[in-house]
């Protein structure tokens, strides 16, 4: 909307607000006890897996191609169950 | 100056529309007014009524008012549900759209000034959900009995509160019952 | 004298008598609104009714939301209000109480709405005449509290809450009450200035964020103990930069409408009186009327009539206390086990009071009951006639009970008597 006019307030003021960033719990792949992996041959970029991440961390490249964000990916394995091809192993740790 | 003013009538019979004219009346002449209905549930036909001040100040007040200087009756049988009397004051004005030869038992120093308004809608074909129109020409009979505002004050605020013909008609039925008000006790 | 709150034949000036309630529509559709959220509750509902009309003429350019509660009357406002667009409700007693988690809401994110409450007792029983226990069971929420005493106040209040409500100083939400019926049903004269000059002093609305698709903002996620703490405190911040803005808002609005009345308080006769009333609302004018008979009859009273309960007009009340011989308190709520609401706000700048004045608190008018001006003048005379030949005293708790059952019940209860400072 152009017609709204925000402005900075002009008193100690600190609203309940936020905006959304990467990161701002650190980096949560180390949360992980497992992680997936793709099979690109496999897959079929349906993308219900990019639909279905719970962190945003499952990208898409521009030929719909799909990979993991490893550095905040927690390893919960949704994609995994949800990839009607089983093109996504769960893979332990180290 | 300061007068308050009480209105009995039926509900559905028009009473806060006549105080708020009456009201706004008092406005055009440059003096200070209030009008409110008496605050409850309301039903068609059960008796009501409305209230109205008028002042040359400003009115501080908001409380109920509990003994008028004026009541103005929409209907003669009230009397014999509400006590009209006992809601004016000792020297107060009781006027009353009632037929011919209406009497009735009133405080020492009351007096009752009387219109037949109904008899007046009629000539005038004035009715509304099949029910006869009486509260403008009730505003006429008042300030006919007590000249609280002027006659052409309340002719021109019913004009404007209808604009067009109701307005014209409502206005003409004011204007019969000022001239048919007479002291009748 | 105060009597004159405007002057007739003014320039510009169109007087209409109006009820309390079309007031506020005027005042709303006079701000350019864009968003009206509302429920009908008696006796709010005609300010709705109006404004629905005035939107379907065409003579508002707004967006009427009709919605399925009271709660969310206040989260679509809040949620209008969030996007940008100028946002009002209203409502009274029971919708209030049902909409109170969203009052805490709205304040705690710092959107700056305005809200009427059209104050009505709370059930049960039923009862959809004046209280004030509504009104100031918003108390602690975070919003701005103003109170009425007439329809033109009620216009000019209202009107002045956007500007209040938007300052960049303070945005926080405003309530602007208006006692059910007394002022809501009643019609006067009110005068509304004309649009141009209202356009020009009213700015277009400021807000500190907006939450649009695009802004990506979002509101009241989980936070810090600590940040929470924070925006607490930055609230409080606000409510002092409010006082402020308050006083400079009534003393502009004076000068372009010629209309001004005191800023938090309104002070008639107060100022080097040695009696005064403290009170709030519509029936301030039955006490008024009271005062000027007492003053006639050469008492030395006045009245201290409370426009804003938030933020609380502190400095005022202690200057009150600090320099009258004895107080008179008069209020239309109570709080359970407590005291009345001015009472006990006022209690808390005693401390910083360099006098100890006669105090009485007087709980009346609950539920609707009428108190006139008569009835002011004899509360107010006998509390002066006995400080002056008893000695100051405290008493909190008097109760102003309804003729039909005066002298049936006590007027004090035990543990709430009166106190004679000569025991201290």
């Amino acid at each position: 909307m152009s017609n709204v006019n925000v402005e900075e307030p002009k008193s100690l003021f600190i609203a309940p607000v936020s905006k959304p960033a990467p990161g701002s719990v650190g980096k949560t792949g180390t949360w992980r006890h497992e992680k997936p992996v793709i099979n690109e041959e496999k897959c079929v970029k349906c993308l219900l897996c990019w639909l279905y991440c719970p962190e945003d961390t499952i990208l898409r490249r521009e030929d719909d191609m799909v990979y993991v964000d490893y550095d905040y990916c927690k390893g919960c394995g949704i994609c995994a169950k949800v990839c009607p091809v089983n093109a996504i192993d769960m893979v332990p740790e180290g | 100056m300061y007068v308050e003013i009480v209105f009995h009538g039926r509900g559905g019979q028009g009473g806060v529309t006549a105080a708020n004219i009456l009201a706004g009346a008092a406005v055009r002449e440059g003096k200070w007014s209030q009008s409110f209905p008496h605050f409850g549930a309301e039903r068609r036909g059960a008796p009501v009524r409305a209230y109205a001040r008028i002042s040359d100040k400003p009115i501080l007040r908001h409380s109920q008012i509990k003994t008028a200087d004026i009541a103005v009756v929409l209907d003669h049988e009230l009397f014999d549900l509400v006590d009209i009397p006992g809601s004016v004051k000792d020297n107060g004005v009781i006027v009353v759209n009632a037929p011919r030869d209406f009497s009735v038992d009133l405080k020492e120093g009351q007096s009752l000034f009387c219109v037949n308004a109904m008899e007046i809608a009629r000539e005038l074909k004035l009715f509304v959900a099949g029910w006869p129109v009486v509260n403008t020409s009730m505003l006429g009979a008042l300030v006919k009995a007590s000249p609280v505002v002027s006659l052409d004050s309340i002719l021109a605020e019913i004009k404007s509160y209808w604009p067009g013909k109701p307005g014209e008609l409502n206005a003409e039925a004011a204007k019969r019952a000022y001239e048919n008000t007479v002291r009748c006790i | 004298m105060l009597l004159t709150w405007f002057q007739r034949g003014d320039d510009g000036m169109v007087v209409k008598t109006l009820t309390g309630n079309k007031a506020v529509a005027h005042a709303v559709k006079a701000a350019r609104v864009k968003v009206v959220a509302a429920y009908p509750i008696t006796p709010q509902t005609t300010i709705v009714e109006t404004l629905a009309d005035m939107i379907e003429h065409g003579e508002m350019n707004a967006k009427m939301i009709r919605v399925e509660s009271e709660h969310s009357a206040l989260a679509a406002t809040l949620g209008a209000a969030a996007a940008g667009a100028r946002s009002f409700t209203a409502t009274s007693s029971h919708g209030l109480l049902l909409m109170h988690e969203v009052v805490w809401w709205t304040a705690g994110a710092r959107i700056p709405v305005v809200m009427s409450v059209v104050t009505r007792a709370i059930g049960p029983p039923w009862n959809i005449h004046v209280d004030h226990n509504d009104i100031w069971d918003q108390r602690d929420s975070g919003w701005i509290i103003s109170i009425a005493e007439n329809n033109q106040e009620v216009f000019d209040l209202t009107l002045q809450a956007f500007r209040i409500s938007e300052d960049p100083r303070v945005y926080l939400p405003m309530i602007v009450g208006l006692d059910g019926f007394i002022l809501s049903h009643t019609v006067a004269p009110v005068d509304i200035p004309d649009q141009e000059k209202i356009d020009q002093w009213l700015p277009p609305r400021r807000q500190p964020y907006v939450i649009t698709p695009e802004s990506g903002v979002v509101m009241g996620n989980l936070a810090a103990d600590e940040d929470y703490y924070m925006m607490r405190y930055s609230i409080q911040t606000a409510m002092v930069e409010a006082k402020k803005v308050i006083s400079e808002v009534d003393d502009e609005y004076g000068e372009v409408f010629g209309r001004k009345y005191g800023g938090l308080v309104e002070c008639f006769h107060c100022d080097g009186s040695k009696y005064n009333i403290v009170i709030a609302g519509s029936w301030s004018g039955d006490a008024k009327e009271a005062v000027l008979k007492l003053r006639d009859e050469g008492y030395s009273v006045g009245v201290l009539r409370v426009r804003y309960f938030r933020p609380w007009p502190d400095e005022e009340i202690r200057r009150l206390l600090s320099t009258s011989k004895g107080v008179l308190f008069i209020d239309r709520s109570i709080s359970f086990g407590g005291k009345g609401h001015l009472l006990t706000e006022a209690m808390t700048n005693l401390a910083e009071s360099t006098n100890l004045p006669a105090v009485r608190g007087v709980i009346a008018g609950l539920g609707g009951v009428d108190v006139g001006a008569d009835e002011f003048y004899e509360l107010t005379k006998s509390f002066i006639d006995e400080v002056e030949e008893n000695g100051p005293f405290y008493d909190p708790l008097y109760w102003h009970i309804p003729q039909v059952y005066r002298g049936k019940y006590p007027e004090r209860l035990p543990g709430y008597g009166k106190f004679s400072y000569e025991r201290r």
